[in-house]
């Protein structure tokens, strides 16, 4: 479904990836694990247009992702949030998630000045839906709520319901269970799978949270200084010389 | 209590004239035409964070599309010459608008600062039309078998239109462009990532502002009866910028409230010249540091904290109150 094939980066001199190649199969849980700075949310910025890289190509459902822009591949059905968190601060919790809805809704400038009666039925359906997302994440209670002064286990989960909004056939999260506690995180591994059992997303994830990634996962491919040091199901990973080696030569456990 | 107060303020806004003399009622025409401006400008500046020190430009070019309209054109009646005006204005916009997509903060300032130049210029160089520093006076423009000849039929007229607008610019605000809107100021990857085409949409501001700039100019044109290049000077457009900042950046309550209270303080100041920049200086600060928001969100402020300070009429804890607009 997303095919990654010998990307290649580099920010002044530094290559914080090199030769990346990765197949990321529909109704998949696949992980993206590595130290600090191994390139992880990197590729996550080259999938969804916002870097361009010096070599490779990226394909999703046939498309060429590098030729089109970030708004075109999130229309073609890729979702993502981001590592630091990325709400709109100032709009209130439920107009995040409408934000989320764009590609979906029609009504332009014109017809919105107006208030035409398909731009207000439009809308209610639309708030409808933004509603019972909002509950599923738990965050029913706050939909009024400014983004910004919400709590940032509650900014994850809004993310996330903003980019289900869009209702992709690929999420891509970076770090979910960062800054969650353990109940939280129980919480979203469920999710995350009911998400591509119900649902049938396919999700590409990074995170630190092992317990997490051995649990949900399919596969998992390990970055080290931006090459892909070992691919393969979380068993095979977890007992991998190479990526033992990785993780304690970076001195970081995680 | 919403509705009390918009049924009082109508009331005062259409009995005015009927209560005041007829210097306050021109006056109150011009606060009127500047809230236009300044909502135009909030769509640019408060929702999409771009800058325009260029608005008296916008204002001079429907202004002198209309007047040139009402002149050459006098069976064209006014509300087809005012949105020729505002359409003019806009196919400018969409041509600025483009080529600052590269430009932001501080250069994006310069380049708009640079349009309303180059307006100015434009007029005195088009003397053959706009006969330059001569000035061009316009007649009373007529609705129908109406001439708008006095100051109270101008008045209405630019109530009627400012209530369209403003009620076009609510309804834009609060459905699926003015969140978009919005959520590129507040994040641009995140807005791209959720599906946002950011460059369509900034540039989108832009063709809306100078459009709301543009009616407003021709409205203007006709409230003032007589334009020249230097009624459109830099300062006008630093009055605009200063009526939004104190009214409050993405409020279109605060575009209103800011306008009045910019075009007022200029009215009484203009015996004192000379002391203008210093009083109007002083305010900016003091609306920066102790209204942030502007007067909109310290009258929001307000009202949340009087609520809560009733027991029993106080809002469930869990449940903040949602501004009037986004
Ligand atoms: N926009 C950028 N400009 C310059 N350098 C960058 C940029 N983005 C990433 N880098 C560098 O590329 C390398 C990989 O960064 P990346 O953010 O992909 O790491 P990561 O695996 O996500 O790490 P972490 O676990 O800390 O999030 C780092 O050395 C980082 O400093
Ligand atoms: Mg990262």
């Amino acid at each position: 479904m997303l095919s990654v094939e010998d990307l290649s980066i580099s920010f002044g001199g530094l290559d914080a990836l090199s030769g990346l190649s990765l197949e990321v199969t529909e109704r998949e849980i696949f992980a993206l694990i590595g130290p600090n700075g191994a390139g992880k949310s990197t590729v996550f910025n080259v999938v969804t247009g916002l870097y361009r890289p010096s070599r490779g190509r990226v394909t999703f459902r046939g498309d060429d992702l590098l030729a089109l822009a970030p708004h075109e591949i999130a229309r073609r059905g890729v979702g993502r949030t981001f590592q630091n968190t990325e709400v709109f601060r100032q709009l209130t919790a439920i107009d995040n998630v409408l934000v989320g809805r764009h590609a979906h809704l029609r009504s332009g400038v014109l017809r919105g000045a107006f208030g035409l009666a398909s731009v207000r039925r439009e809308e209610a359906e639309a708030r409808e839906l933004a509603r019972r997302l909002l509950a599923r994440l738990g965050l029913a209670e706050v939909a009024d709520t400014e983004a910004g002064s919400l709590p940032l286990g509650y900014q994850k989960r809004l993310e996330l319901a903003r980019a289900l909004a869009a209702e992709p056939r690929l999420l891509l999260l970076d770090e979910p269970a960062g800054g969650l506690n353990p109940t939280e995180t129980q919480t979203l591994m469920k999710l995350i799978q009911r998400l591509r059992d119900e649902s049938g997303l396919t999700l590409l994830l990074v995170e630190h949270d092992m317990e997490l990634v051995m649990g949900i996962s399919d596969r998992v491919a390990v970055l080290d200084y931006g090459r892909k040091i070992a691919e393969g199901k979380p068993r095979e990973i977890a007992a991998d010389p190479a990526v033992v080696e990785a993780y304690l030569g970076s001195g970081d456990g995680a | 209590m919403r509705r009390a107060a918009l049924a009082t303020g109508a009331v005062v806004v259409l009995g005015l004239p009927w209560a005041v003399p007829r210097y306050f009622v021109f006056l109150a025409s011009l606060i009127v035409v500047n809230s236009i401006v300044a909502i135009g400008l909030n769509l640019l500046s408060g929702y999409t964070n771009q800058l325009s020190f260029g608005h008296a430009g916008f204002l001079a070019i429907g202004a002198y599309t209309g007047a040139l309209l009402t002149i050459h054109a006098p069976a064209l009646p006014v509300p087809a010459a005012l949105l020729v005006a505002g359409l003019v204005t806009a196919a400018v916009g969409l041509a600025l608008g483009i080529p600052c997509l590269r430009l932001e903060g501080l250069y994006l300032a310069m380049a708009t600062l640079a349009f309303g130049f180059v307006v100015v210029e434009a007029i005195l160089n088009l003397d053959w039309i706009t006969r330059g520093n001569d000035g061009l006076r316009v007649p009373a423009a007529r609705l129908g078998p109406i001439a708008l000849a006095t100051d109270t039929a101008r008045y209405y007229l630019t109530v009627a239109v400012a209530a369209l607008l403003i009620l076009a610019a609510l309804n834009i605000a609060r459905t699926r462009t003015g969140r978009a809107l919005l959520a590129v100021r507040e994040s641009e990857i995140a807005a791209q990532a959720s599906g946002v085409h950011l460059a369509a949409y900034k540039t989108l501001a832009f063709v809306l502002s100078a459009f709301y700039t543009g009616v407003a100019g021709g409205l203007f044109a006709l409230v003032v009866g007589f334009l020249s290049p230097d009624s459109f000077d830099v300062f006008l457009s630093v009055d605009f910028v200063a009526m939004i900042i104190v009214g409050g950046l993405g409020s279109v309550p605060g575009s209103v409230l800011g306008a009045a209270v910019i075009t007022t303080l200029n009215d009484s100041l203009a015996g004192f010249q000379n002391y203008r920049p210093l009083i109007f200086g002083a305010i900016l600060i003091a609306s920066m540091l102790f209204m942030p928001g502007g007067i909109a969100s310290a009258l929001r402020k307000l009202s949340v904290a009087g609520a809560a300070g009733y027991p029993g009429t106080a809002p469930p804890a869990a449940k903040p109150r949602q501004g009037d607009d986004p």
